[in-house]
């Protein structure tokens, strides 16, 4: 264990990244991938927090055309809103490599569902590596990087929180190529998505995906853990490591490159062991691809589909037991913070006994008691579709009730669309729209955003100023208010713009209470700052 | 070296300082030359709910959890905690809660988590110079005389206890 050093998932991706000359690293923060370019950065890497998923992924696209190897990061369901750019990418192909890591959370840690990703590996076409552990994770992101520049093609590195989030030993061995140097070369039938061209390129992508297939029979990412021939099991993932605890006597394949799947050896395994078993935590993805062969293995009890595996439950898997497992004790649930000035906003929402369209941060804990003043909560930035929707069709004395809730950094992320929906297709009664911006995307770890006016590294850049995005939309009725309790401001703006049946934004400006500290810090670092960021066009500096 | 796997779980509210308790103990359990695993949940943590990191060590260590009810030490930063959080021990495993320390002893009331840890640490096979060198690595130097005082407190009030 002498030199080892003890990383986490995400540290350890961006540690190989690091290694492997990685030019550009982009993405948007989401548990429980957001530490992977918070660590790149630190090492010397170039990392951008994007306004979202979608231009994460073009961003490293691009990259990736112009020679650069990149990376972008995302949880799951950030990988939906990034979805349309994977799918094409897998068509046009890459220069250098690009690395799209998508980090999983089954059991919902902190995450509105649990989506299995795997499944976009095959619905986009693209290769898929899935680590163990810290060393699998350093290891698979340099075997991404070495796929994806032999075919051409993005690979999805596909993790889950108790990877991302688990520390364990990692010996880094180092990138074996070097990076080329970034440069253009013109490739229009390959890159220009017409149907003509897009027509080669599908064939060109399904001929790429048999090759690796055929070259993952006897890949390296794969091994078996050789053992009793009476029980087999096959996994991938972390629960390869349950599986190693649960039951060291058994035989193991453990896949790592999980797809194009290595059906050969997969179907040579299955035939090997007397009992042969699928131990996948998820959506049964490996189950079903080995019995589409032809080839009988069982699977999980649907009980286990729910939530994260681990040793008890897989022991519980192997005996086939669908009793009710033990609950555990309830701890205590997460809340707004004792001193957030924004509990106000929920408790003014709740007095009227408003209808709220919520979205994702910190302020869906305001469904939770004491307030209970959310009732929707869906994705990213649906707070203003959902809102809007119910204006159209609600009878008006309820619509008259229907608030949309957002904040700073959501709104960046997808709320903007939504904005000029509203504007656009304006409800008979109007809406209130209201953004709560504490400066920092806080759920997450305070993260920088557009509008907090620097860069991921807290470096200041230009600012995406809320209220005048908000105004040259068209939205006439705009209000910036301080929350604070004790103060009624808020409260009487929130009853103005309910009674006015106009479109109303109502942004609530207050750094969270938690970064006070940081934020006085990195206003002092501005200011001593000489640089000017180029193209700067807002009114107010950094 | 034993090739039984010591399971560690730390239990306590977001902001307690669960996170650093296990970066301490992992660091530790590494310095000493095990395998070491530390697993823990982030993102909703933060806000004052519940948190536990589980932290195993040994020659070999496979899963990053700590199975329900293998907990060989269960340490809790908060005396609501305790409860929650007992089914994670096996039968026989040790319970540390603050009571195990006079507070009024400490250097800072800030300095229990360690003090907590100094008191787990007289369980454990790893020598007192290197708890002393996660210590100091594992926060500002200016924290170190502090820590080791409290640190040494909870070792000597724990070894005292196994030796009445």
């Amino acid at each position: 264990m002498k030199n080892g050093k003890l990383l986490s998932g995400d540290e350890a991706i961006a540690l190989a990244a690091w290694d492997a000359g990685v030019a550009l690293g982009a993405g948007y923060p989401g548990t429980p991938s957001t530490e992977i370019l918070e660590s790149f950065s630190e090492l010397g890497g170039h990392a951008q927090w994007s306004p979202n998923e979608k231009v994460a992924l073009e961003v490293t696209i691009g990259a990736a055309f112009a020679g650069a190897r990149a990376l972008a990061t995302m949880k799951h369901v950030g990988l939906n809103v990034a979805s349309d750019p994977l799918f094409t990418s897998a068509y046009t192909g890459v220069d250098a490599a690009l690395v799209v890591v998508s980090a999983d959370d089954p059991g919902m840690a902190s995450s509105q569902n649990e989506q299995d990703n795997r499944r976009y590996a095959v619905a986009a076409g693209v290769p898929m590596l899935e680590p163990s552990d810290s060393q699998e994770a350093y290891d698979f992101t340099l075997a991404a990087i070495e796929i994806s520049e032999r075919w051409k093609i993005p690979v999805l590195l596909r993790v889950t929180t108790r990877v991302c989030h688990s520390y364990t030993v990692v010996h880094p061995g180092g990138s074996k190529g070097a990076p080329k140097a970034a440069s253009f070369a013109r490739d229009i039938k390959g890159r220009v998505m017409i149907p003509a061209y897009a027509r080669l390129a599908h064939r060109k992508l399904r001929q790429k995906l048999a090759e690796m297939q055929e070259w993952n029979e006897s890949c390296q990412l794969n091994r078996v853990v050789p053992g009793s021939e009476k029980l087999g099991i096959i996994t991938s993932g972390i629960s390869f490591m349950h599986v190693r605890e649960a039951v060291p006597e058994a035989s193991v394949l453990k896949l790592g490159f999980t797809h194009p799947l290595p059906m050969k050896q997969i179907i040579q395994f299955a035939k090997s062991v007397k009992r042969c078993l699928v131990i996948e935590e998820g959506d049964p993805y490996l189950v079903e691809a080995i019995r589409a062969q032809g080839v009988w293995v069982e699977g999980k009890p649907d009980m286990y589909r729910f939530g994260e595996l681990d040793v008890p439950r897989v022991r519980r898997i192997l005996d086939n037991d669908v009793s009710p497992e033990p609950t555990k004790p309830a701890g205590k649930p997460p809340q707004l913070c004792d001193a957030c000035q924004y509990r106000i906003v929920f408790e003014s929402l709740r007095k009227r006994d408003c209808i709220v369209a919520g979205d994702i941060g910190c302020y869906t804990l305001g469904v939770l008691q004491p307030f209970e003043a959310i009732d929707s909560c869906v994705c990213m930035g649906a707070s203003i579709g959902v809102g809007l929707g119910m204006r159209h069709v609600l009878p008006s004395d309820q619509a008259r009730r229907v608030v949309s809730v957002i904040g700073d950094s959501t709104f960046v992320h997808s709320g903007i669309s939504g904005l000029v929906e509203m504007v656009y297709n304006p409800p008979p009664n109007g809406h209130v729209l209201i953004i709560l911006d504490n400066a920092t995307t806080a759920m997450t770890g305070h993260q920088e955003h557009p509008g907090t006016g620097r860069s991921l590294n807290h470096e200041p850049t230009n600012k995406l100023v809320l209220e005048d995005l908000v105004r040259a939309v068209g939205v006439k009725r705009v209000h910036v208010v301080e929350p604070r309790m004790g103060s009624e401001e808020f409260d009487r703006v929130l009853t103005e713009c309910l009674n006015s049946d106009e479109l109303a934004v109502i942004i609530a400006r207050r750094p969270c209470i938690l970064i006070v500290k940081q934020l006085k810090q990195y206003e002092q670092r501005g200011q001593n700052c000489e640089c000017d960021p180029k193209g700067a066009n807002v009114e107010q500096g950094n | 070296m034993s090739s039984k796997v010591t399971n560690i779980v730390v239990a306590g509210l977001g902001g307690q300082g669960v996170l650093k308790g296990t970066g301490i103990l992992a660091d530790v359990a590494l310095r000493a030359g095990y395998d070491v695993k530390k697993s823990e949940i982030k993102g909703m943590s933060q806000r004052g709910g519940s948190v536990t990191g589980d932290v195993r060590f040994g020659k070999e260590v496979f899963s990053p959890m700590v199975p329900n009810g293998e907990a060989d030490f269960l340490l809790v930063l908060e005396p609501t905690q305790v409860e929650p959080n007992r089914h994670l021990l096996r039968p026989g495993g040790v319970l540390i809660t603050p009571e195990a320390i006079n507070t009024d002893t400490l250097p800072h009331k800030r300095t229990l988590n360690v003090a907590l840890l100094g008191a787990l640490s007289a369980h454990l096979p790893m020598p007192e110079d290197q708890w002393l060198e996660s210590l100091r690595a594992g926060f500002e130097e200016t924290f170190f005389e502090g820590n080791k005082k409290a640190f040494l407190i909870g070792r000597k009030s724990s070894q005292a206890r196994q030796a009445s």
